[in-house]
């Protein structure tokens, strides 16, 4: 099972394992890592589930959509060219070893 | 002895107190208790992407079991609270299952059930209603077998399920006893654009349709006759006609209440001050400090207004402040609402309502109060934005569609 680990605000580095098909942000949340907030659940409404992708996984996480791209332009933390919202990420086994930075303010 | 709190309710407000209390550095006990048989999940999935099969049952979960272990918080499930009571010795629920839960503080976190039909023919089988994941599995369980899908009422929950069975080939009657879709949440304009674009894409939609009764056959619903004589066949019919605050324990320690409702104040305090109480089953003072009391029931105010009680628990004065946003996902639409719109008395329309994406600004003495977008993101996040910071957006420019309106942000603290 692929893993991912989640840099919070704070510096604290937390890896966990992922069931392939599940989104970053669930994972994150189902475990309670802290700065991921996610009130949609998922549906990419809120914008609270907002990460930087480390670089080397920017091409895996696949295409930013229309809806998510403007959803990002109104996060609360500065946009990046490596944002996404987390619930739009689907792990898979490229994603394995995966790093996300926790954007400060959701 | 360690301060025991006791969190009666355990939905999205319920699990969030929880949460909160122990991201806050609480040490006492935490126990939620929920009468379902599930730890706390969300809810809203379960009219849309649940339904639809895009979502299984553990992507519901809130937390994985390992989170509520590792926080010390205890889940009860499958246990209603019966009787609570603060007694002598302090306070003490009674569960269903006949265990006893002793507390020191409580959260009332008992959310609303639907409301119920009461025509002859509401208890037929295949009447159901969509609230719970019970409510959803059945649904689904009957979803194959279902031809004719009658809707009872044009509510968010009611075009929802709507849209996904259309979308799944079902034929689909909504029948709303209103003059219009929606009515409570948005304005007429938009309320006329969902009729029109769930009748593009194949949904019969009646308004002002006045149900005489429930047919039918063997114990089974076959269809919905309506005054006019109309009769509308059913394989199953949904219910989605509101719902009603869960209030009977509230009433047994006597807390005031209006119509059923818990009132609270801004810190999500019930007039007993050892019991708070937040989300659906709750009125509270406007969260944006405006005149009168609200009730609001979404996700949002839940979260956001479980984070002021779990403060208000731990002795943390922080009167709730927030803007309310709401969203709901039919067919290819996503519509997005922000702020309050009710008082309103100028609107503005921007985008384009043929193409499926617009929105509608409202205001009052020429300040913003709220947006209704629809497939329009960046208008809502910017309204968001101005709401939260207490900005405004003047009308006469926003009215200018090729504006984006992120630039057009003026006062407050943005």
């Amino acid at each position: 099972m692929p893993h991912v680990t989640y840099i919070s605000p704070d510096g604290t580095e937390t890896t966990l394992e992922a069931r392939d098909g599940d989104s970053v942000m669930e994972i994150a949340v189902k475990n309670g890592v802290k700065g991921i907030v996610a009130e949609c659940g998922g549906a990419c409404s809120c914008a609270t589930c907002h990460v930087y992708v480390d670089d080397a996984f920017i091409a895996a996480a696949g295409e930013v959509s229309d809806l998510e791209d403007d959803m990002l332009d109104g996060a609360e933390s500065e946009r990046l060219p490596v944002s996404r919202l987390s619930c739009q990420i689907k792990m898979c086994a490229e994603l394995d070893g995966l790093k996300v930075r926790i954007a400060p303010k959701q | 002895m360690k301060e025991k709190i006791l969190i009666i309710g355990a939905g999205q407000a319920g699990m969030q107190i929880a949460s909160s209390l122990r991201d806050e550095g609480y040490a006492g006990d935490v126990t939620i208790v929920g009468e379902e048989a599930y730890a706390p999940y969300q809810r809203p999935p379960l009219s849309k992407a649940y339904l639809a099969g895009d979502m299984d049952e553990e992507s519901l979960e809130f937390r994985n079991e390992h989170f509520y272990v590792e926080n010390n918080i205890g889940v009860v499930t499958g246990d209603k609270i019966v009787h609570v009571e603060f007694g002598p010795a302090g306070g003490l629920a009674t569960g269903g299952s006949g265990k006893s839960y002793e507390f020191d503080k409580l959260a009332l976190t008992t959310g609303a059930d639907p409301r119920k039909l009461k025509v002859e023919g509401a208890d037929l089988d295949g009447v159901l209603y969509m609230r719970h994941l019970d409510d959803a599995k059945e649904l689904k369980k009957r979803w194959d077998s279902i031809d004719n899908l009658v809707v009872l009422g044009g509510g968010f929950i009611g075009l929802e399920v709507a849209a996904v069975a259309q979308k799944a080939g079902k034929n689909v009657t909504v029948l709303q006893s209103g003059s219009r879709l929606m009515s409570r949440a948005v304005s007429p304009i938009v309320s006329d654009f969902y009729k029109a674009a769930h009748e593009k894409r194949g949904t019969t939609v009646h308004l002002n349709a006045q149900v005489s009764h429930l047919v039918g056959d063997r114990g089974k619903v076959t269809g919905v006759q309506l005054a006019d004589g109309t009769l509308v066949p059913a394989d199953i019919v949904m219910v989605g006609i509101g719902v009603t605050a869960r209030g009977e324990l509230a009433d047994q320690l006597a807390l005031e209440m209006e119509d059923g409702v818990i009132v609270v104040n801004e810190f999500a305090e019930t007039s007993n001050s050892n019991v708070v109480a937040a989300g659906d089953a709750v009125i509270l003072p406007h969260p944006l400090g405006h005149e009168g009391t609200v009730r609001l029931e979404s996700v949002q105010n839940a979260v956001d207004q479980a984070k002021v009680a779990a403060q208000t628990l731990m002795g943390i004065r922080e009167p709730y402040r927030a803007v309310p946003w709401f969203w709901s996902d039919q067919a290819d639409l996503k519509l997005q609402i922000a702020g309050l719109s009710s008082g309103y008395d100028q609107t503005v329309i921007r985008g384009d309502r043929a193409a499926d994406k617009f929105s509608v600004l409202y205001y009052k003495n020429g300040s913003l109060l709220a947006i209704d977008a629809v497939n329009d993101v960046s208008d809502y996040m910017a309204v968001r934005r101005a709401l939260n910071a207490g900005a405004n957006i003047p009308a006469d420019a926003a009215a200018d569609s090729s504006t984006p309106l992120k630039t057009l942000i003026t006062g407050g603290e943005a």
